[in-house]
This record gives structure tokens, sequence and C-alpha cells, in this order.
């Protein structure tokens, strides 16, 4: 069996880190992030709040947990449904290439495309409010071409190799032959997609929530915890800096770890070996 | 070689010239901006904030310690009976289009403020007036239905300053006054700018310029502080960051008093909070004192009624609220409301979005759930304050002596008391002080009793400035940030 690439390793430990963290504040925290404790508040990482607290006396870590729930949540659901969207987009543009509805398809994404995505997001909830539905919606939105570009631009190339052309000499007609043999070809490329867009998702979710239009309070989350602690940096730095690495650390992870699955998914790599 | 050096000392000290000749310009900021530049159109404090006494001037005006001074009348006489007001107007003043201010004026505004279709905010300010006349160009004759000792001072606020008919129009966005500023242009979203007016009746101010700039969040207004974009911020919306500005030489921290009773405000036309059971609950579940620490970072006095503790005819009425949240729980249980959930509207100032996450948590002990919506300060206005579409919201009320808000049926929070309505409209014909004094304490204690709302804290002005600066007010008796007596000391 092959090695493992060092890459997915390191990327899959970390992440994991703050998968656990958050499947853990499903049932437990150390303490609720609901409660507040104003007599306790801007205490330094110590044996009580490993991580301290914040101004008013919630504890940190219990934060940084439920806060990685948030942010995965809203990442795990914005990519799904970018992929739910954009991949039978597609398939359906590779199945109709240089037709019409390949043309009304991709030019569609590359509107969507031509908007930076949070400008995207920014808009979305400006106009229905800010809340982290609407934040998935938004980040779902833009998540919605680049599955769109990934599936077709897989499946062009997959479109002119001959056992597609048998199936189609067979009688399977474009829909049978997008699910039956060309999704299954290009789910790696998804897959490696799925987790760079992951970790793009997450940061989107911390940028919203950092300029108040992501998860509201009393909903914890990573990026608005950066926000309130930007006027206490100079007496409370753990505020700022133990959510700051929450972020920078998972999307480490994740990149790294769709590097690592690239190295051992990607059709072209692997034969490059 | 050397010859670059005079060179570059020549050009630096042509660049350090001028910083060492006094600077004439400031840059204030400010939480919220105004709705428009109109005072009698607007009950948004932000309005007087920018145009009081800078822009317009009114008959009176206050002084930085709230007594009453002076404005366009520079004399007046009061019949025996106290009900008519003779008011002699300055000579040569002229609003800023170049139209002499007349006794016609006030004429008009005062007619036009008391309209039944008046759009002013304060209506009650001109509610003892019955006739108006103007004597000779610069004599005008108030009469009054009764005598009425606060009428001076209702003339100083700013929703009684004068106004000339051929500006009125559109002063909601070019703001015409008499003020020894007047207005160069208003930049949506971001700032208003002034100038000194060469004009000015009075003593020329020492400014200039003055621009008054719109940050509403707490770090951008502590960046643009510390970078010296802005010289000075009378309400600094960062409570936390004070130490840090007071130990720093370039700055000097003010902390006074203002007028502003902030409260968790309650719309009455709501089922569950239409009972007193559930609003007494909401009152002792309530903890001042963390929300002081919590948001405000100890800056602020705790209120058990709405009206500003340092006012002589103040009642300590907290121990109605005390924190009891044991007391809140059985109360909610007899009232039937055991799983209420409220909206809890939030406007920018932090006093409201923090104050209203520790308030969401201290309702949460007892059982009551709210959903958190934070809101922009125009929608706030337009969704709360006039569509009163709201559970619950917290606002600082920061007009001063505003009791009267409680017999208002129509106002945003919709209570409706015979029995305060009965009270405030004695004391609005009272004069005599101890009489006064006494009816204070009853409509203090009635809606302290009948727990129309949540009292906080009485807010703290705690402002930021650069310490070269003086004349800034240290307390905020009215809303407003009179800039004619400020200048730089180098």
């Amino acid at each position: 069996m092959k090695r493992l690439p060092m890459t997915l390793i390191a990327g899959a430990a970390l992440t994991g880190v703050f998968a656990l963290a958050a499947l853990i504040s499903m049932v437990w925290t150390p303490y609720s992030v609901e409660g507040m404790n104003i007599a306790a508040r801007l205490q330094a990482p110590g044996a009580a709040h490993w991580f301290g607290t914040d101004h008013f006396g919630r504890d940190i870590l219990s934060m940084i947990m439920v806060g990685a729930r948030t942010s995965i949540a809203v990442a795990v659901i914005a990519v799904g449904m970018g992929m739910v969207l954009g991949v039978p987009l597609g398939l359906l543009a590779a199945a109709n290439r240089g037709g019409l509805i390949d043309e009304v398809i991709m030019r569609g994404n590359d509107l969507v495309f031509a908007f930076p995505a949070l400008v995207i997001a920014i808009l979305i909830t400006a106009v229905f409010g800010p809340s982290a539905v609407n934040a998935i919606i938004a980040i779902g939105i833009f998540n919605t071409p680049v599955f769109a570009r990934v599936t077709r631009g897989g499946a062009l190339s997959l479109w002119t190799l001959d056992y597609i052309r048998a199936a189609e000499v067979a009688g399977k007609g474009k829909v049978r032959i997008s699910v039956e043999h060309i999704l299954p070809n290009i789910a790696n490329l998804l897959i490696v997609q799925g987790t760079i867009q992951f970790s793009l998702g997450i940061l989107a979710e911390a940028a919203l929530s950092y300029v108040g239009l992501g998860a509201q309070p009393p909903l914890p989350s990573w990026g608005r915890m950066l926000a309130e602690a930007q006027t206490m940096i100079s007496f409370a730095p753990h505020m700022a800096i133990i959510p700051g690495f929450a972020i920078v650390l998972t999307v480490l992870g994740l990149n790294l770890m769709g590097d690592g699955l690239r190295d051992i998914l990607d059709p072209k790599l692997r034969r490059a070996r | 070689m050397l010859g670059r050096l005079k060179l570059g000392l020549a050009v630096l000290a042509m660049v350090a010239t001028p910083a060492l000749a006094q600077r004439a310009d400031i840059s204030v900021g400010l939480v919220l901006e105004p709705p428009n530049l109109d005072p009698t159109s607007g009950a948004a404090a932000a309005i007087r904030e920018v145009t009081y006494s800078n822009i317009y001037e009114g008959l009176t005006r206050f002084g930085p310690d709230g007594s009453v001074n002076p404005g366009l009348a520079h004399d007046w006489d009061i019949s025996e009976d106290g009900t008519v007001y003779t008011f002699h107007l300055r000579e040569g003043v002229q609003f800023h289009d170049g139209t002499p201010l007349t006794a016609d004026d006030v004429v008009f505004t005062l007619d036009r403020a008391r309209d039944e279709d008046s759009t002013n905010a304060q209506k009650q300010l001109f509610a003892a007036i019955d006739t108006v006349t103007a004597v000779d160009p610069l004599t005008v004759e108030v009469t009054l239905t009764q005598p009425q000792g606060a009428f001076l001072f209702n003339m100083a606020w700013g929703d009684a300053v004068i106004m000339s008919p051929e500006s009125v129009e559109t002063n909601a966005t070019n703001p015409v006054g008499t003020g020894a500023f007047r207005f160069v242009r208003w930049v949506q979203g971001d700032r208003v700018e002034l100038e000194r007016n060469p004009d000015y009746w009075g003593e020329a101010p020492a400014l200039e310029r003055a621009t008054f700039r719109f940050i509403s969040d707490p770090s951008a207004a502590f960046a643009a502080m510390m970078a010296g974009d802005i010289d000075a911020f009378p309400n600094f919306p960062a409570p936390e960051t004070l130490a840090q500005f007071e130990a720093d030489p370039r700055f000097s921290v003010i902390v006074g008093s203002t007028e502003g009773e902030t409260i968790l405000s309650m719309n009455h036309q709501n089922e569950a909070l239409s009972d007193i059971r559930v609003r007494q609950a909401i009152s002792h579940a309530i903890n001042r004192q963390d929300i002081i620490d919590g948001a405000m970072f100890g800056y602020g006095t705790p209120i058990g009624t709405h009206f500003a503790p340092h006012n002589p005819d103040y009642l300590d009425l907290t121990d109605n609220s005390a924190h009891d949240p044991e007391a809140a729980r059985a109360l909610l249980a007899e009232a039937g409301h055991e799983n209420l959930t409220l909206r809890l509207m939030l406007p920018p100032p932090t006093y409201a979005r923090r104050g209203g996450e520790i308030v969401a948590s201290q309702l949460r002990d007892v059982g009551i759930r709210t959903e958190i919506t934070n809101l922009e300060w125009a929608q706030w206005l337009e969704q709360v304050f006039r569509g009163k579409d709201f559970d619950l919201t917290i606002i600082s009320h920061t007009e001063p002596m505003d009791i009267e808000i409680y017999s208002r049926p129509d106002y945003y929070f919709q209570y409706d008391s015979a029995e305060l309505q009965a009270i405030i409209a004695e004391l609005d014909e009272t004069t005599d002080p101890e009489a006064r004094t006494e009816l204070l304490h009853r409509a203090q204690r009635h809606i302290s009793e009948d727990y129309v709302v949540g009292f906080l804290f009485q807010l703290a002005k705690t402002g930021v400035a650069n310490a070269d600066i003086e004349g800034l007010w240290e307390n905020a008796p009215v809303p407003a940030n009179d800039l004619t007596g400020v200048r730089w000391t180098q």
C-alpha cells in the first residue's frame, strides 16, 4: 500500500481536532456559552478557564467549541448547496457541450463569478437580513459556479473517451451517462474541490460574522469573537488570539487535507508519479 | 551632499511652520448619523448633536451646565401673572442665506411647531402657547394659556430653534439657521461639514471648519481616534478603551453626565407585555450592575425610574425592581407566561448591542427567550420608533426632563395610563417649585411601580479628545455638541 502523504495526515489531524470539538460541543461544553458571569470577565487563560473568559465572563474554550460547530455547519451546508446546484449544472453543460444550454449555464456562471465572493454574500445578507441561514445561502451561491466549472471541465474530457461513446451507441441517454459514467469518474475531483471550498466557506463565515452579517448573538461565532475582541486587544489579547488561531488552524488543516487528497486522488498527478 | 541637506532642511522648515500655527479645524466623531438635519422634524438626538447651537439657535439657549441663557432673545419680560412673555430679539441677526431675523420668523417658527400638522417631535414644549404676535420687528409677545414654569427652558431645546420661512422646506438637507457655523455639505453615511459663519451676530468662534464624522463601529472609532483622524469623540462607543486613552498624553478623557435614561423599552401592544406581572418579572430579571459593568465597563449609574440621578428631584427607586430571578420566575408562572419568546431589537450604540446580549442572557435565566436583531440606526428609527414593530429594545432617551413621554399614548412604547397623564397635565400647569417636585416624585413612582419599561442606567458621557482641545462640554444637559466655545490651545 502506498504511503499517505504527510500533508494529508497533518491536515486531517488539524481538521479532526476542530471537528471533534464541534461534535463534543453538541453534548457537552466546559461552561454554558449563554451563561454570563460579569464578575469573572476578561480573565486570562488559566486553570478554571483554559482559554480565559471574554468581556461578558463567558468561557472562551466553550465558545470556540460551539463556534467550531457554527463554522463547520455553515461551511458544510453551504458547500453541499454549491455541489447540489453546481454539479448538475456542470453535467448538463458538458452533456450539451457547445449548445445553447451550455452557453447559458456557463455565461450565467461567469456572471456570478464576476462578483467577488464576499460582495455577493454581503449583498444577500444586506437584502434578506443578517443570519446564519442567509450566510449559508450566500456562501452556497458563490460556491455553485465553482462546482459547475469543475464538473464541466472534468466531464468534457470524459465525453471524448471511447467507453462513453460506446455507452452512447448502446442507446443510453445523456442523463444516464452523466449519472452512471461521468459522475463516478469525476468524484475525486469534486472531493478535492469540496475540501478547498470548505476551507473558503469557513473563512467566508468568519468574515461575514466579523462584519456582523453572519451568525447573530448569542450564537457564538469565531468571526464575531474576533470583532468583539478588537477594542480590548490591549488588555485582553487572548480574546483575539484564540479565535484567530482557531480560524487559521482550521483553514490550514483543510487546505493541507485538500492538497493531500489531490495527491492521492487526482488521476493526473497519480499518473505522473 | 551638503546642498541637498540644506534643501532638505528648508523643505522641512516649510512643512513644519504651518503646523506650529494654531489649528482652526476640528473633526468630531459621532456614533449615529442624523436621519436629516432639521431638528423640528425628527426625534433622533443625532440631529441636535450636529446642529444645536452650531447651525440653529433658539430664543434661549442651554449652557454646558444645563442653565438657560439668552439666545436670539437678549432679554425678556414676564407679566406678573406669568402668562405673557415679551422677547426682545438681538439686532442685526442674519440667517445663513442672508435674510434678517425678525419677529415674524419667531411667530412663524412657534406657530409651525404647534400646528396640527407639525412634525415636531416635542410638541409638548409648545403646548402652553396660546398666541404668538410680533409687536415690532424685534419684539415678540407670547401669551400662554396658563403660567408655565418651564417655558424659557422649553424654548432652549433643540426642537424650538428659530427657522426662516424662506428656508424651512429645505432645512432637512440644507440647514439654514442663525448660528456661528453654516452648513457646507453632507456626505451621507460619512460626514457633515460646517464652516465659520462670517456674519455671525455674536463672538466669532475660534474654529474655522468643523466636520462631524459618523462612525458607529467601536473598533473603527478607536482606530480613527488613535490615528488622529478624529480630534474629539464626545460619546466614545468603546468605554473599555478609556483607560488606554487616559494613559496616553496625546488624549484627554472627559467623563461627565448625560440626560440619557437608558431603558429596556417594552411594547405595551404586545399581549404578554401589557401584563404588569410580565413587565415586573422582566424588571426583576435584570441585573443593572452587570449591564453597567459588562457593557459600559462601569460607566453609568443605575436608575429605577425615568429621571436623571443628578437632578435634585430624582428619587432612587431601584429597589422596586431589584435583581430577583426567583421573584421573576414566580411572576411569570402566575401570569401563565412560562414559555415566552420576545423580539429584542438593538440599535448600533454599544450600550444597546452589548447591553442587549447581557439582558438576553439575564432573561434566559428566568425562562424568557429572546430573538436578537441588530438594526442599523435608520432601520431602528423606521421600524421601532416610527413603526412600533418590536417587543423589546434598548435605547437611551437623552432629552432633559422627558418623563412626560410616558403620558403620550402614541409614543413608540404605547403606554396608556390615565393616572400618569393626569399627573403630567397637572405638572405642566404648576409653577410652584415645591408642588412641581411633589408631582415629579409622583410621576417617577408611578412609572416605576407600574414597571412601564425596564429602567437600566443613566448613560455617562464618556468623551475622548485631543489633549490640545479645550471648550468641549463635559456634561450633556441636552443632546448637543456646541462647538462655539471650542478651540485648540496650540
